[in-house]
């Protein structure tokens, strides 16, 4: 008799406790996507936004192959402009303030970055 | 029974090295070097082996102007622990630098002149041999490349350098360097470095920073493998010397003293 | 089986808190190396490596030498062995794994570990000696594993058992060639540029690690009354005899070529070491320490009823382990190092957070060695 209210008991402790996130969060404010602002001014991005998205992080990794280990230093994107394989001159040239504009997903989403380890933008020299 | 056991064992063996062989020549298949940038090639025949004379009896002893520009542009850190030391580029006195010349009836001027030092860009170098990741590698125009991001930081490479060319970061070098240069990055703790050639210049068609910020002229830059190549000809007007050239390493750094 | 490791006498638990604060300690110094980087340690841009590799390189020496308990008893039916051969093999297993951490603590980015396996580069011998040694580790793991459930159970061992052994058997003698090439080949290093290195690698392995053996025999018989025999001890005695002979011999050839040569390259390494170069010494009163002790324990070893008595041969086998752990670990590694390709002599002192990784990580390697030991004596007396 006893065992049984211990194991029923000690189940619903052990749902409860496992589901103590979902009862003490601020279920009023709806989580908002990082807004992200884009500089217009110096013209579209090295490829779609869909496609950034989606695929930065493996183009960041094969621009840094690229470069680095192959001396290939130009991206020529799929509507034919031709850029430099660069994260500081290329992406950070538009996208100047990287907390602001690569931080607020990566940190909203808690997922690292060693970027900025060694990458130094402009915007943090001065 | 017994006989039986041995038998065993130099089957084992046998497969076993059978296995090996295998395993190792479909290894070395797939770790074949990636493609190369057509801007790293003249011509499809001669590849341009990047290298440097350095003139010795021109260089004056108390400026230190190249060590300065290469360090600057670099985000060389300068760290107060000589423990801690990283440089790319350096001065030593020519005993240390070219130990093998002899001291003997030379005078104290002879063998204390501070010589310039830095990495030799190996043609055959033991330093890319060695890394068990590829992270230092040669590139098709002799330079030997550091790929930061896969550098583990093991520092076998620095064991296998016989000229002391290589440097590693102990701890973060930020706090260290006086100003950053965004153009270039920073390199983060636990891993090694050393003069690159300043290969990210000469893609834009730029002499390396030591080159160009020479008063006297000390350093030549060219193409070895190119016989009107300004390197060519002062290497074939007058005798130089490479460092230690009895260890097969094939230094692209030429010295005229 | 690993429940054995968990009954246990006061003596018993005593030693495992020990080990573990020692451990701890460890740890908690290891995570400061890791916010901080390796500036805690001694090393400099001239003496690239340590006390870290040093450790790394003698105890691949250790599980090297198991290989002369595991030959004999398996290969040549020499039943005396059979006591001892497993103490052999989990001492491998445990030298392996303090190697392998040893590593990890030494490396810059130990978070990059991996990239020896992802991107592979089999012109380093480090690439060699990373599949050697977990290789051996594995084989040795898994055979003495085997062994020991096949006789907790009563029944004879799987039949996979033999072929995994008789392959560690020349894996033994392959995992210190490679480590030893790693030294080797570089021919910026002088101290370490000699064909003779892995012999002298190997020599000193097999009197380094069945010493330890010894050491631990008898001291099992002192503390829980496990005896592997007065046979298999006198034969260890004998095999550790023989092999620090030509370990001697061989630090004998280096000492004449460098020194008859006269090429200075060739004699400023061990002149460091031995002798002092540019004034400085550190290492002198180390090396001369094992040379001394090294050979005064040989000498015990020579003479048979001093190499049959107990407490003789215990001193013996001490002398020789701390003399080959000194010319190995301190000598070989650090003096490789100096004179630097600069023909400078930079020094080297470990940090203190350096020495306790250290001990924490040989602490670990005691941990488990009495962990394993416990399940062989259980098994073994059931």
């Amino acid at each position: 008799m006893i065992e049984r209210l211990l194991v029923y008991g000690g189940l619903a402790g052990f749902l409860f406790l496992v589901s103590i996130p979902f009862w003490f969060s601020d279920q009023s404010s709806k989580h908002q996507p990082p807004s992200l602002s884009v500089n217009s001014s110096k013209g579209h991005c090295v490829e779609s936004r869909a496609f950034m998205r989606a695929n930065h992080m493996k183009l960041l990794e094969k621009w840094r192959d690229d470069v680095v280990r192959h001396g290939n230093r130009i991206h020529v994107s799929t509507d034919g402009r031709v850029f430099q394989k660069s994260l500081t001159h290329t992406c950070i040239d538009c996208h100047e303030n990287r907390e602001e504009f690569c931080g607020q997903c990566h940190s909203t989403l808690n997922v690292k970055t060693y970027c900025w380890e060694c990458h130094v933008t402009p915007l943090e020299v001065q | 029974m017994k006989k039986n056991k041995r038998r065993d064992f130099l089957k084992i063996s046998g497969a076993g090295a059978l296995a090996g062989v295998g395993l190792v020549t479909g290894l070395i298949e797939k770790t074949v070097v990636g493609s190369e940038s057509p801007t790293q090639r003249k011509t499809t025949k001669e590849k341009i082996r990047w290298g440097m004379v350095i003139d010795m009896n021109k260089c004056r002893d108390d400026c230190t102007k190249c060590i300065d520009a290469c360090h600057v542009t670099h985000n060389v850190p300068d760290f107060v622990n000589p423990k801690d030391e990283i440089k790319w580029i350096y001065k030593s006195p020519r005993k240390k630098v070219f130990p093998n010349i002899s001291q003997e009836f030379s005078t104290k001027g002879q063998k204390e002149k501070p010589f310039l030092a830095l990495c030799n860009q190996c043609a055959d170098p033991p330093c890319t041999k060695v890394c068990p990741t590829g992270a230092t590698f040669s590139r098709p125009d002799g330079i030997v490349q550091m790929d930061f991001h896969r550098c583990i930081g093991c520092r076998y490479c620095m064991a296998g350098c016989p000229y002391g060319s290589r440097s590693f970061n102990w701890r973060d070098p930020r706090p260290a360097i006086k100003k950053i240069d965004s153009a270039f990055p920073t390199r983060e703790r636990g891993v090694v470095e050393k003069c690159n050639f300043c290969v990210e210049r000469l893609e834009k068609n730029l002499l390396p920073s030591c080159v160009e910020t020479c008063p006297e002229g000390v350093l030549t830059f060219g193409n070895l493998n190119d016989p009107d190549s300004n390197v060519r000809k002062l290497i074939e007007s007058q005798p130089t010397m490479q460092r230690k050239p009895e260890l097969g390493t094939r230094p692209s750094v030429f010295y005229i003293t | 089986m690993l429940e054995n490791a968990l009954k246990g006498g006061r003596s018993y638990w005593v030693l495992v808190s020990v080990l573990l604060v020692i451990f701890l300690l460890g740890v908690l110094a290891y995570s400061r190396q890791l916010s901080e980087g390796l500036t805690i340690t001694g090393m400099s841009r001239d003496v690239s490596w340590g006390i870290y590799i040093a450790q790394f390189t003698f105890l691949v020496g250790v599980a090297a030498s198991a290989v002369m308990v595991v030959l004999p008893y398996y290969l040549h039916d020499y039943k005396e062995f059979g006591k001892v051969v497993l103490l052999g093999e989990f001492l491998a297993v445990s030298s392996i794994i303090m190697c392998l951490m040893f590593i990890l603590a030494d490396m810059g980015k130990p978070e990059r570990a991996l990239y020896v396996i992802l991107h592979p580069h089999p012109k380093s011998i480090m690439f060699w000696d990373m599949l050697s040694l977990t290789g051996y580790l594995v084989l040795n793991l898994f055979s003495a594993w085997g062994v020991l459930t096949a006789e907790s159970k009563g029944v004879s061992p799987p039949i996979w058992v033999k072929p995994v052994i008789y392959l560690s058997i020349p894996w033994a003698v392959s995992i210190h060639t490679v480590t030893a090439f790693l030294y080797s080949g570089l021919p910026g290093r002088h101290l370490w540029l000699t064909a003779v290195l892995a012999p002298r690698f190997l020599a000193s392995a097999f009197t380094a690690g069945p010493a330890l053996l010894i050491l631990l025999a008898l001291l099992l018989r002192r503390t829980v009354g496990y005896d592997v025999g007065a046979k298999a001890i006198a034969k260890l005695a004998m095999i550790i005899t023989y092999a620090a002979l030509i370990h001697f011999f061989l630090v004998g050839m280096e000492f004449f070529t460098a020194f008859y040569s006269n090429i200075p390259s060739h004699i400023h390494g061990l002149e460091y070491l031995f002798f002092g170069l540019d004034g400085k010494s550190n290492l002198v009163p180390f090396l001369r320490i094992s040379f001394i002790l090294g050979l005064l324990s040989l000498l015990i070893l020579l003479i048979p009823t001093l190499r049959h008595s107990t407490p003789w041969l215990a001193a013996a086998s001490a002398g020789l382990f701390v003399s080959i752990w000194i010319d190995k670990g301190i000598g070989l590694i650090l003096g490789g190092f100096v004179p630097s390709p600069m023909e400078e002599v930079v020094e080297y002192i470990p940090g203190f957070l350096e020495v306790c990784i250290t001990l924490g990580i040989w602490a670990f390697g005691f941990l488990l060695l009495t962990v394993f030991y416990k399940m062989v004596v259980s098994v073994k007396r059931i």
